[in-house]
Parts: structure tokens; C-alpha cells; sequence
């Protein structure tokens, strides 16, 4: 939600310009730093590409079985940093700079990677006094360290892959005493923004390195933005921004910050798809540009006619503001293998509660037990189905999180086991800051624990949020989260049960009063400040604090599920992530598209947007379209502002109750998918929502796509987001592949695009020729209902007449997957008219009620009979061909969805 | 696999007075629609899109596009479930609720085969509604009267409203006409007389102060005279004038002989009878030798040295109390605004020239047409007033009357009241036809929640919701605005608000005047749909 509210608290703390500014609807700018206004930024910034003043000493050179190390000089200063090479496992290469002897140690991240990466041999295959090769495994690949000036460059047979400080914009403010040689420059030792000063006790300590990419012309990542899928040069312009922040109705289409921050960027050509990790959990600023960015496709035509020797390539530059330099390419080459090298160092997405992937229904927020019973009843009265309901913090007491409102919830467990009658669930939001009130237990304890943030005095650091003065715990510290952890236990959270799951918002931390809504950068997580540890704290709010003492109170066994606002690298670990306080409009319906996709791409598959429209009230066809695409994006919760009119599903006129009842429907009838992909996401990190280039590197005309998305390799969706739209023009890609419209069946040829006319009704998506859909069609109101409920197979052949597809079921919520392979994963086929069901997972053991009801064969012919073998048995199928579509259905097999069997057209 | 063991159920219903009666019909189907599945027939959906045999029905296989081959199983998607709910009242549920785990019949029959534990809870329930009903009828009964009771009291007082009105219009046109002859009275009888008479007063008033004037004007000749014969021969000499610088007449510094000679008639002497044609030339220029040449203005002095002290008066207060001040000063102007309307009164014109004498005041005769004229205003002023205010009285009765207060008048008694209810935080108010509010309970300001707009319930019966809007609007949100639901009650109450949506108020509210006439028929309701 929010920062909305900070027009309230604005009028309390003074802020009256904000009032001012009442009606203008967007983002107060002025809020927040442009990197002029961030010193580090300005100072790194200025320094332009050219000769490096750092040089390696090749006489330092150690090298042990994997590691090498080896000292740099900056011949300006004389400072010497150390510079440390891995050859990660998995076709990586760690590349660590870091002060050779700080006055004290600098920031590492920690907790980020999920353990210390193995690392493969390394070896010096030539040395002169120019530099070394090194040679990167067992590949081609050689790793050319280039002495005066330092310069890496990473190749793979003759071909320059990517290059480290190659435009020489290697910059490292090593630690120093104040007073000493320096000029006092300004922002070097304090630097103020609007009222607030930062008081920078350690001076200068930003970091920077840049990239170049030869041969690439597109780059992604680096979210959280409210961007295009595509990142944009930043020449000329602000460079991306990744530092948590709580922006108040955010814009769109620009670089600016805002709730999360993973600094992962890849790079992709028709060859090869690469990833950058920049490990700094600092405030950092990212500089994009290109040597065609300025070129007419023109231009671009006539250089490949005229042969024009000069390559595209791309050049990135990363700035922090303090830590070090630690960064891990990602050779890929395929875009999944960047996924899995990314997987392998920080973990994958987790694995939701079957439940987290249906419906949820939020809103800030609704009042009390009887409003809640009645958006349940309402619900049922609909036939709409729902998973969860949501409580935002009105629901506490006083906006102190853990406890509820004696008015308005006075008998939580009530209103809990009401809900759970329904085989639904709830969420209650529990945001990191805590009311400063000696009548407050969870404040009482955290500050008799001292496991409050300190501010630069060593005090507990207070800024104003929802409850007003508040404290913000150290959630840095392993003993603060095992505490928070503790309090989700049933005998402490009081009203609490196990179908209570949790929202962590505002863990940016959003601090209304504090330098750009957030923290102030001098204060202290024990030994580091703020500002090396910022980027991280939402990530471990959500983490091993809160996902943990779900784990906790259930004795381990269930999977948590938790909502988390602002994230970092690795925070896929935890559950899911929405992006913000979005609004009522289209561009922001459309931009959900490309913002999901960029978090898909750097590991976090589990993402939404706030169906509707935070901010302001959507028009029905805007909401009907919201609900359209929301049913097809990963994380589907409808959330609306405090401020707005009331917009449950049925509030719109019996027309549109239909649509979006329809809408959800058919998101529940794809559960089984979704929950494979989710499983397969878990196992791999291939990300659920992907970018269409992902499963169509070669094709260049699926790079700039961000209106539509695959789900998994199966399902293209191109849903509507234009006002009165009368089509869309969708992208199949794919040569020589067929699509089929999920609605009509319709057959349509790959590496087209298609314009489809569309209605209210309509949602374009298509399933691939070539794959096996699952899906349980008796649609009902929570997902736990359809727990037995049988299943429809959708084998839709490809040209060549084959498919194949998988199937994974487990009991939907614990862990025994995991520990006790308490699972059914089964492999289907479609091959030579037989259609056939194997175990992927011969270990595996469970069983379900769940049968086989229904096989519906796209683009089939006529079989004369169709047989069922099972337990050496044959028995007869009956079926039904529709010649027009080309659709055979077999009438209800019968068979378990656990079952070896084969299934034989004749 | 499924299978469907029990795809004929043995149903046993109440029927009428108590007698048991075995009916076999499939799962799931109401006893009305029993004749379209008759076994060993081949079942034709009830589209009639297809036929298939009667072991598809019910068989957890959805074969028709309208769901009516599988009543009881949740294999069509758009299928429902009867559910007969002995002892309550029969229901259909969405067919996608059977076997879900969650109770949804209170006869337990949509749960047959998932394991969830339900109990029959219809008996319970059909008493527990029977009760309701009871107590609801009592009450629709009770209050039924009580609408009667205010239809009649509506009507009556509809009718004495009308009446008042005829009335009103009727003292209307006398009063008017009363008016209009008054303003008749006062312009012709009373201030006709009245301004002749003060003309009189004043034209001898004047007549008098011009003789008095011409003799100051003869004094001050012989004065002069005196003054001038500076020989005291009795004569006023072309010499003797020369010495009055003033009356130089061609400006050029000195008076000359021509001069002297022109103002004296053009000869060299003249007597005082002579004197008095040279006076009328010279008295406006001539200067007295005993009299100080600038004593004429002395008398604006007083009043231009006042006026700065009243202007100081305001200024000594701040500019930012200007207000308040300001609330004053007009409060001030209201007061003094009927005096400045008064008629003159004897003061006034001593007032503007301190140097003349006062008129006298008026003779007993002109004082009395005075005060006649202004008993006259006075009186048509009054009449003009009352005309007013009986145009206000027939203004708000026909508003009032204007009001739809239902078919027969029954929510005419609600207006002009006020309902309050007080929650933790608030005093709710709603004060039907007029306006809903809300005030802190403990302090602050009210908050306008909508004024009245219109009755706005379903179709078949306007009259069960009332909707107050444009309220005092919210930030950045719509304006508050209430809807009030109407209940059959016996008291006139506001039982609960609510705020379901932000800055949309609700509000429930019992009244008499909707409760209907209970059927004639027993309230208690047949359990069964056939």
C-alpha cells in the first residue's frame, strides 16, 4: 500500500507543501536524488571513460587451486587494492576488488548467496609482463588479464565475450582519516539532501566498475523499475537506480528507484545470453550505453550492407556507494543457464503453498469481522472462487502489528475458523516498524534486547510511520530475527492460527520523515551502517524473520507463504513479491507486464501487481481487463487504496461479475500448471513469467516483446490492455511451430504475428504444439476443495504430431515434498498416437484421489478406436472428434493421475 | 476412478401433514424436474442439444452443455444440485459444491462422498426461522398498525398542511391587498401632507433666516460704512475706498481712482443711501479692518481633526485581527442601517452647517402629519413583513407537501425529526428528508454525511432505501454520501451504521412506515417447492 497516508502525516509533521501538491497525481520528484543530488553518484559520474590509473602487479600473483589472487595499484593515490578471481562452478567467474589493507573492513553481503560457491580449478596458461591467460575451465575460455592498464577481458574462442575496465572506469575511494591530503570536497565527508544531513563518519567509499559487451545490443534486470522489459541507454539521462525506496505514486517509464533492488543484469544476443551480479547491497546507480543506441534501423541496414566493421556493443558501468566489488558473470550461454548459474549461487524461487497461486482478495482495508464474513459470503454468492482475504493495518490495534483491533476484531480466531469453514485462508499484514509505546510488548522487548537500528548517537533510531514515532529492529541481526521468528508462534501471535499468513510491507524501511522516505544512511546496524546494509533489510525482514517463524509455528512442516514489498537478490528464497502501490490506469495495467518479467528474469517468478489499481478507482472495463491479466500473472491479488470506492468482483454490474468470475475461473482450471511451474521454478530457477526471448533466443523479433509473455515454455499470453479494444496484435514466435487458441482451439502457424479481435471476454492465450497442459476444470471456491478433483489433459501436437507435458502433484502445502518425496511427477507423452504417462521420480511416493477424466488431442485426426492400458489391461475409450477444430476427446479414461498408463489412438 | 455408486437416492419428504412418502429421482435433481430422467429411457439433456444414455446421468462426466446430465456430481461446470433440506427450506447449490469438503445442504446430501462431517441441521434451522418468522410477523403485525396509524396521522396532517396553505394563500391575497393599500396611504394621505408641511416649516424657516440675514447684511453695511468714512463725513470718498487693497478689481496692486470710482457708481462720494448699491458690490470682497483676514475656516477644524482618530481607532489593532474587526464594523453598519433609512428628524440640518442658527423645530401641527407619516411607514413596513413571512410559512409547507412521503403519506411523520445513534466514536444523526451527519463523540466538528436526495430502493419497492448525497467530500475521494435501509419495525430507530466503502456511509433504520400488511395466509411457509 501507501505512503498515501503521508499526505495525513505530512499535515502532522508539517509537511504542508505535500498538501499543496493534492492535486497534482504523480510522483513528487523533488522526494528523491538524482544521481547530481547523491554525491558518490556526481563524483563517479564525472569521471569519464579513459586510461585506468590502476594498474596490476603481476609479481603479487598467487594462484591456488581455485583462486587467484593478485594486487592492483592506483598509481594516482598509491593505494593498493586486492584483486581476487574464481572460476565458480557452473560456468561462472567471481571477480572480488577490495582494499588490500583497509583502515577497516568493508562491507560484504552477507546471507545473499546460499553458501560459499564450489569453485573449479583454475590455470595460467601464458604470463609476460604484459598480463596473464588464465584458462576458465574446460572450455574455450580464457580469462586475460591485461597488467597496464588493468583490464579484464573474458573470451571465448577468438570472440571478446564481455571486458572489465575496459573504458577504465575502475574507481575505488579506499578508506581514509579525515583532514588528511584531500581537498575537502563537497559531500566527501557530509552531505545534505532537502532537511536531512548524512554525516558519512567514514568519508568517501563508492565503488565502480564498468562492463563492456561487444556484440550486444539488449540488456535486462536490474529491477525493481517501472520500466520497459528492454533496459534504455541512460546516456544523457539519469542512470538506473537501485536503492529501496517508498515511492509515492510512482511514474512510469523512467529509472528512477523504488521498492526493490536485485543488481543482476543480463545481456543477450542471437549467440549468447550472459548475466552480471554486482553483490553491493549499497545504494547503487547503473549507466547503460550503446554504440547503436543512437542508430536508425536504417543506419543499422546500411551498416550490414555495406558490411560496417564496427560491432554493436553495449557498455555498462555499476556505481555504490560504499563495500566492495564483488561481481559474478554469468557466461550462460543459453538464457536458462544463466538461470541456473544465477539459481546456483542464490538459491530459487521458493515453493508456494498450492493456495498462495490462486485468488487473493485485499483491500485497504476491510473493517472488521462482519466485513469480512460478508466479502467471504459474497464470494460464494457470486460463485466467485477466492483463496485468501487480506487484512492491511487497520486491522491491528493501533498499528501495532501482532495484536488486532479490540472493535473491530474481537474474536480473530473466530473470524479465522469462519474462514477456514470455507477452506480459505487469511493474511495480515505485519510491517519492520514497531509503535514506540512502553504499553507495547513486541516494542518492549525489542528495546530491553537492544535489537533496535541505533542512530548515529547510539540511541534507538526512531522515525515517524503508520503508527507514528517507531522503532525499525536490527533485522541484520541473527538474534532479532530469531526473536521476530518466535513471535509468530500460535501462543504469541494472539489471534493468530495456521491459516493466517503474512504481508510484509513498508520494509524498504519506509520511514516517513527520514531522507527520501527511508532510513537514514548513518545509522547503525551494529558495526555497519545503514548504508551498506540497505538494499538487504527488506530481504531479511521477509526472510528468516518472518518465512521462518511460519516454518516455525508449524513445527516445520508447512510452507510459509509471505508478501514482501521491498526485496534483493535472493529474496526468491521467501515467497512473493508485488510491485507497489500502483494505480488505477492503463499504462500501469501494461506495465505490469514487462516489471513481472524483469523480476522473472532475475530469479523472482513469484510477482503480481495490484489487480485494479492501488491508487484511484478503475473503470469496470478496467478492472475486467485487470482481472483478465492478473488471472495469467504469477502473484493474482486484487488490492485497492483506503481512499477508493469499494471494488469487490461483483460491484460492477451482473455483465462484469460474469467476466471477471470467468477471469478467475480460468485461473483456477490452470492451478496444476502453475503449481508445476512453481515446482519447477523451485527445482531449476527458470522463471515461471518469462520474457518470450528467453524461450526464443535466435529470434530477434521476440527481444523488445513486453506485452506478452510465456507461462513456462507452453502458454503465449497477449492479454488486452488497450481502452476499447477492438484486437490485439500477438507475436507467435517460433518457426515452423503451431500455437492453439485456448478458447476456440484454433490453430495458427509460429514466427507470425497474428491480430486477433477481441471482446470483453476475450483473453488471447495460446498453448504451444508440442506440449501437454493439465488442468482441473470443475472450478470451485478455493483451491483446497479441488484437491481430488479430477483432471482435463490438453495435448496439443505439434506438426509433427508429438507433445509432451509433465504433471506434479503433493499434498499442497508442506514441506514433505521435500522431505519425505511425498510427490507425483509425472512424465507425458504424445508420441506415434500413443499418449502416455511414466514417473519422472521413481523415489517419489504419494497418492492422490485424482483421476483422468478427460484427454482433449488438438490438431488430432480421427482415430477407429481408442484403447486404455493399464495394469497389463486394455479397455476401450470412448471419444468424440470434432473435424472443424480437429479436437479429439476421450471421454473420461478414467485413470488415476498417479498411474503408469498408455493411452493408444488406432 | 470414480464411480458413482449411489446415482438413485431414496428420498423421504414431508409432505403435507407428516405422511412419509418414498419418491426415487436421481441425485441432486428437485422433484419438479423428476419426469425429465426416467430410468432405462435414454436421458436428452434439458437443452436438448443431445441424448445419451441414462447411465451417462450422474455417471461424474459432464456430456451436456447445460450441466442437467450430472445433477448430483460436480462434473459440470454449470450444473446445480437440489438439495431437499427436510424440515427447512429446499435449495439449489452450484453443483461445484458438492463433495467439497464444506457443508452446504443442512441435509448433508450435497457431502455424500467427501469425507467432510456434516449434520442435519435442517430441523434446527427450519425452527430457528420459524421463530424469526414469528417474531418478524408479530412485529410486521404491530407495526402494520402503526403505519396505520401514521397514514392516518400523515393524511391528517397532510390535510391540515393544505389547509394551512388555502388559508395562507387566502390571508395572502388580503394582506397583499392590505399592503398595497398601505403603501397608498403612506405615499398620498400620510407623506404628502407630511412634505407640504415640512416645506411650509422649512420655506418660513428660511424666509425668516433671510431677514434675518438681510439685517446682519444692513449692520454690516453700516459698519462698513463707518469703517470707510474714515472722515466721518458721512460720506464715502473714491480716496477712502482706495485704502481697501481687496477690492483692487483689475489685480494690478492698488485700487485707483477709475476703480474707486467705477465701485462707487461712477461718482465721487456717496451717502449711506447711496452706500447700499456700492455694498452689494464690494461685501463679497471686503474685508473688515477689525476682523483677522483668515478666521473663515476655523470652523472645519473640529471634524477633520476627529476623523483621524477614529481612522487610528481601527489601526490600532493588528492586521491579522482584522477579522474579527471587521465581523464588528459590520455588525456596526447592520445596526446603523435603519437610522440612515430614518427619516430626517429636526437635527439634521443643524448638523451640516454649525454656523446657522437651528431651525426651529416643527410646529405641534407639522410634527403630528410628521409623526403620522412615519406611524403610516411603520405600519406598511410591518404588513410588508408579515407578507414575508407567510410567503416563508407557504414556501415550507409546499416543500414539505412536495415530499414524497411514500405511497400514503406513511413517512410524512419522519420529518422535521431527528434520529441519533451514538457508537464508540461517533453521534450518528439522520434527519430524515433533510440531512445525515456525524460528530465526534467527544469533541469536534460535524461532518455533513449527505443531504436528502432521493428514495432509491429496488425497483418493486422504491421505498426501503433512502439516499442522502453531496455531503462534505472526502480528500481526493468522492463526497460523503449515506444510504439509509429502511426495516419493518415497531419503533422509529437507527439501529446501525456502517462505512462499507470510504466516504460511503450506511445506515440501518427501523420504522413502521415499511412494515406490510402481513399475507392473510398463515406465516408459516410451505417447506416444500411443489
Amino acid at each position: 500500500m501507501f505512503s498515501f497516508l503521508l499526505f495525513r502525516m505530512g499535515l502532522l509533521l508539517g509537511l504542508c507543501v505535500f498538501f499543496l501538491l493534492g492535486g497534482v497525481w504523480a510522483v513528487d520528484r523533488g522526494n528523491f536524488k538524482t544521481c547530481n543530488q547523491s554525491a558518490f553518484c556526481k563524483r563517479q559520474r564525472a569521471l569519464k571513460p579513459g586510461q585506468s590509473s590502476y594498474r596490476a602487479l603481476l609479481d603479487t600473483l598467487e594462484l591456488s587451486d581455485s583462486r587467484l589472487t593478485l594486487q592492483l595499484i592506483n598509481d594516482n593515490n598509491k593505494v593498493h587494492l586486492l584483486l581476487e578471481l574464481y572460476r565458480l562452478q557452473g560456468n561462472i567467474t567471481r571477480v572480488k576488488i577490495n582494499e588490500l589493507k583497509p583502515l577497516k573492513p568493508r562491507f560484504e553481503v552477507p546471507d545473499v548467496l546460499i553458501g560459499e560457491p564450489p569453485t573449479e580449478p583454475l590455470s595460467v596458461l601464458s604470463r609476460d609482463d604484459n598480463g596473464l591467460v588464465l584458462s576458465l575451465g574446460v572450455e574455450s575460455q580464457r580469462l586475460i588479464v591485461s597488467a597496464r592498464p588493468f583490464r579484464l577481458d573474458i573470451m571465448e574462442g577468438p570472440e571478446v565475450l564481455l571486458s572489465l575496465n575496459s573504458r577504465g572506469l575502475l574507481a575505488f575511494e579506499h578508506l581514509r582519516l579525515r583532514g588528511g591530503k584531500d581537498k575537502e570536497e563537497d559531500g566527501l565527508w557530509e552531505e545534505t539532501f532537502k532537511s536531512h544531513t548524512d554525516s558519512k563518519p567514514n568519508g568517501p567509499t563508492a565503488v565502480s566498475l564498468d562492463f563492456s559487451l561487444p556484440g550486444v545490443e539488449h540488456v535486462y534486470g536490474i529491477p525493481e523499475h517501472a520500466d520497459n522489459l528492454k533496459l534504455k541507454t541512460t546516456d544523457g539521462g539519469e542512470p538506473y537506480r537501485l536503492y529501496n525506496l517508498d515511492v509515492f505514486q510512482y511514474e512510469l517509464y523512467n529509472p528512477m528507484a523504488l521498492y526493490g533492488a536485485v543488481p543482476v543484469m543480463l545481456a543477450h544476443n542471437t549467440q549468447r545470453t550472459m548475466g552480471i551480479f554486482w553483490l553491493n547491497a549499497a545504494e547503487t546507480w547503473v549507466d547503460i550505453s550503446s554504440n547503436t543506441a543512437g542508430k536508425t534501423v536504417f543506419g543499422k541496414m546500411l551498416d550490414f550492407v555495406q558490411g560496417s566493421s564496427e560491432t554493436p556493443q553495449t557498455d555498462v558501468r555499476w556505481i555504490s556507494e560504499s563495500g566492495i566489488i564483488d561481481v559474478f558473470i554469468m557466461l550462460g550461454p543459453k538464457p536458462s543457464d544463466v538461470f541456473t548459474q544465477y539459481a546456483s549461487l542464490t538459491g530459487t524461487q521458493s515453493f508456494p503453498p498450492l493456495t498462495g497461486l490462486a485468488y487473493h482478495q485485499c483491500r485497504w482495508n476491510y473493517n472488521d469481522q462482519d466485513d469480512v464474513k460478508a466479502v467471504d459470503e459474497g464470494f460464494d454468492q457470486h460463485d466467485i472462487p477466492c483463496d485468501f482475504i487480506w487484512l492491511d493495518i487497520e486491522h491491528t490495534d493501533g498499528k501495532r502489528y501482532f495484536t488486532w483491533d479490540p472493535h473491530k476484531f474481537p474474536q480473530p480466531k473466530d473470524m479465522l475458523q469462519g474462514i477456514k469453514d470455507k477452506r480459505r485462508k487469511m493474511v495480515a499484514i505485519v510491517d519492520p516498524h514497531i509503535k514506540v509505546d512502553s504499553g507495547y510488548k513486541i516494542h518492549n522487548e525489542i528495546r530491553d534486547k537492544n535489537f533496535y537500528v541505533k542512530n548515529k548517537d547510539g540511541g534507538d533510531y526512531e522515525g515517524w510511520c503508520w503508527p507514528g514515532n517507531s522503532g525499525y529492529p536490527d533485522f541484520t541481526n541473527p538474534e532479532m530475527r530469531a526473536w521476530w521468528a518466535s513471535m509468530f508462534a500460535y501462543d504469541q501471535y494472539e489471534g493468530s492460527m495456521e491459516n493466517l499468513y503474512t504481508w510484509n510491507d513498508m520494509n524498504e524501511p519506509s520511514v516517513f520523515n527520514g531522507p527520501e522516505v527511508t532510513m537514514h544512511k548513518d545509522a547503525m546496524h551494529g558495526h555497519w551502517e545503514h548504508r551498506d546494509v540497505h538494499n538487504l533489510y527488506g530481504l531479511y525482514v521477509q526472510h528468516r524473520a518472518t518465512a521462518e517463524g511460519q516454518i516455525q509455528r508449524s513445527g516445520g512442516t508447512e510452507r510459509p507463504f509471505v508478501l514482501t514489498r521491498a526485496f534483493f537478490a535472493g529474496s526468491q528464497r521467501y515467497g512473493a513479491v508485488w510491485t507497489g502501490d500502483n494505480a488505477a490506469e492503463w499504462d500501469h495495467l501494461k506495465i505490469s507486464v514487462p516489471m513481472c518479467l524483469s523480476l522473472g528474469l532475475v530469479g523472482i517468478s513469484l510477482c503480481g501487481a495490484d489487480v485494479g489499481g492501488f491508487f484511484k478507482s478503475p473503470s469496470a472495463e478496467l478492472l475486467v481487463r485487470w482481472y483478465q491479466t492478473g488471472a495469467y500473472q504469477p502473484f493474482f491479488r486484487a488490492h485497492a487504496h483506503l481512499d477508493t470506492p469499494r471494488r469487490e468482483p461483483w460491484l460492477f454490474g451482473p455483465e462484469n461479475t460474469a467476466l471477471i468470475r470467468e477471469a478467475i475461473r480460468q485461473r483456477y482450471a490452470l492451478l496444476p500448471y502453475w503449481y508445476q511451474q512453481f515446482y519447477q521454478a523451485h527445482k531449476t530457477g527458470q522463471p515461471v513469467m518469462r520474457a518470450l526471448w528467453v524461450e526464443y533466443p535466435k529470434d530477434t523479433a521476440t527481444f523488445t516483446i513486453d506485452d506478452e509473455f510465456l507461462i513456462g515454455r507452453d502458454l503465449l499470453v497477449h492479454t488486452v490492455t488497450e481502452e476499447g479494444a477492438r484486437g490485439v496484435t500477438a507475436y507467435l514466435p517460433g518457426l515452423g511451430e503451431v500455437w492453439y487458441d485456448v478458447h476456440t482451439f484454433q490453430k495458427h502457424n509460429g514466427a507470425q504475428n497474428l491480430y486477433i479481435p477481441v471482446t470483453m471476454s476475450s483473453i488471447p492465450v495460446f498453448q504451444r504444439g508440442g506440449s501437454i497442459i493439465p488442468r482441473k476444470v470443475r472450478v470451485r471456491r478455493s483451491s483446497e476443495c479441488m484437491e481430488n478433483d479430477p483432471y482435463t489433459l490438453f495435448v496439443a501436437l505439434s506438426p509433427q504430431r508429438v507433445a509432451e507435458g509433465e504433471l506434479y502433484i503433493d499434498d499442497g502445502h508442506t514441506f514433505n515434498f521435500q522431505t519425505k518425496k511425498e510427490f507425483i511427477h509425472r512424465g507425458l507423452s504424445f508420441v506415434n498416437n500413443v499418449l502416455t504417462s511414466k514417473n519422472l521420480c521413481p523415489e517419489s511416493n504419494f497418492s492422490t484421489k485424482s483421476w483422468i477424466e478427460k484427454v482433449l488431442i488438438l490438431g488430432a485426426s480421427k482415430p477407429s478406436k481408442v484403447t486404455l492400458k493399464m495394469d497389463g489391461k486394455e479397455t476401450s475409450v470412448d471419444f468424440e472428434f470434432d473435424a472443424s477444430m480437429s479436437v479429439l476427446t476421450l471421454r473420461k479414461p478414467g485413470m488415476n493421475a498417479g498411474a503408469d498408463w498408455a493411452v493408444v489412438l488406432l | 476412478m470414480k464411480s458413482i455408486t449411489q446415482m438413485l437416492v431414496m428420498m423421504i419428504l414431508v409432505v403435507g401433514f407428516g405422511s412419509a412418502v418414498e419418491v426415487l429421482r436421481p441425485r441432486g435433481v428437485p422433484l419438479s424436474k423428476r419426469q425429465f430422467y426416467e430410468e432405462d429411457k435414454p436421458f436428452t439433456c434439458l437443452d436438448g442439444s443431445r441424448t445419451i444414455p441414462f447411465d451417462r446421468v450422474n455417471d461424474d462426466y459432464c456430456d451436456c452443455k447445460d450441466g442437467s446430465d450430472e445433477p448430483g456430481t460436480a462434473a459440470c461446470p454449470n450444473a446445480s444440485f437440489h438439495c431437499t433440506n427436510s424440515g427447512y427450506r429446499p435449495t439449489f447449490i452450484p453443483s461445484s459444491r458438492i463433495n467439497d469438503g464444506i457443508c452446504d445442504c443442512c441435509d448433508t446430501t450435497d457431502e455424500y462422498n467427501s469425507g467432510a462431517k456434516c449434520e442435519n441441521t435442517c430441523r434446527d434451522l427450519g425452527r430457528k426461522e420459524q421463530e424469526v418468522l414469528q417474531k418478524m410477523a408479530e412485529i410486521t403485525k404491530e407495526g402494520f398498525l402503526l403505519k396505520q396509524q401514521l397514514i392516518q396521522e400523515g393524511k391528517n396532517g397532510q390535510q391540515e398542511k393544505q389547509n394551512k396553505l388555502n388559508e395562507l394563500q387566502n390571508s395572502k391575497k388580503e394582506l397583499e391587498e392590505k399592503v398595497e393599500a398601505l403603501r397608498t396611504t403612506v405615499k398620498e394621505t400620510a407623506e404628502q401632507p407630511e412634505k407640504e408641511a415640512k416645506e411650509r416649516h422649512l420655506k418660513a424657516w428660511e424666509e425668516q433666516k433671510a431677514a434675518v440675514q438681510a439685517e446682519k447684511d444692513k449692520n454690516k453695511m453700516a459698519e462698513a460704512f463707518l469703517e470707510l468714512d474714515d472722515d466721518a463725513d458721512g460720506l464715502v470718498s473714491v480716496v477712502e475706498l482706495q485704502s481697501h487693497m481687496e477690492l483692487d478689481s483689475d489685480a494690478d496692486g492698488s485700487v485707483s481712482e477709475a476703480e474707486a470710482q467705477a465701485l462707487l457708481g461712477g461718482v465721487d462720494r456717496v451717502d449711506t443711501a447711496a452706500f447700499e448699491s456700492v455694498w452689494s458690490n464690494i461685501k463679497d470682497k471686503y474685508v473688515s479692518e477689525s476682523q483677522p483676514v483668515d478666521a473663515a475656516p476655523a470652523d472645519a477644524t473640529p471634524e477633520e481633526i476627529k476623523e483621524p482618530v477614529t481612522d487610528n481607532d481601527s489601526d490600532q489593532y493588528p492586521n491579522d485581527e482584522d477579522l474579527p474587526e471587521e465581523e464588528e464594523d459590520e455588525e456596526d453598519e447592520d445596526d446603523d442601517y435603519p437610522e440612515e433609512d430614518a427619516p430626517p428628524t429636526a437635527r439634521t440640518p443643524e448638523k451640516k452647517d454649525e454656523n446657522e442658527e437651528a431651525m426651529p423645530p416643527y410646529d405641534d401641527a407639522t410634527q403630528a402629519l410628521i409623526d403620522g407619516a412615519q406611524k403610516a411607514r411603520e405600519n406598511f413596513e410591518e404588513s410588508e413583513r408579515a407578507l414575508r413571512d407567510m410567503d416563508d410559512q407557504i414556501r415550507n409547507i409546499e416543500k414539505e407537501i412536495s415530499f414524497d412521503f411514500g405511497p400514503e403519506g406513511e413517512f410524512s411523520y419522519l420529518y422535521s425529526q431527528c434520529y441519533e445513534l451514538t457508537t464508540s466514536e461517533y453521534i450518528y444523526r439522520l434527519c430524515p428528508f433533510n440531512r445525515v451527519s456525524q460528530k465526534p463523540k467527544y469533541g469536534g466538528s460535524e461532518t455533513n454525511l449527505g443531504t436528502w436526495g432521493t428514495w432509491a430502493g429496488p425497483e418493486s419497492n422504491k421505498y426501503l432505501v433512502m439516499k442522502y448525497e453531496h455531503g462534505t467530500g472526502c480528500w481526493q475521494g468522492p463526497n460523503r454520501s449515506t444510504t439509509v435501509k429502511l426495516t419493518c419495525g415497531k419503533e422509529t430507530v437507527v439501529t446501525s451504521t456502517s462505512e462499507p466503502s470510504r466516504c460511503e456511509y450506511l445506515m440501518e433504520f427501523i420504522t413502521p412506515a415499511v412494515c406490510q400488511e402481513p399475507s392473510s395466509t398463515d406465516p408459516q411457509r410451505n417447506h416444500d417447492e411443489f
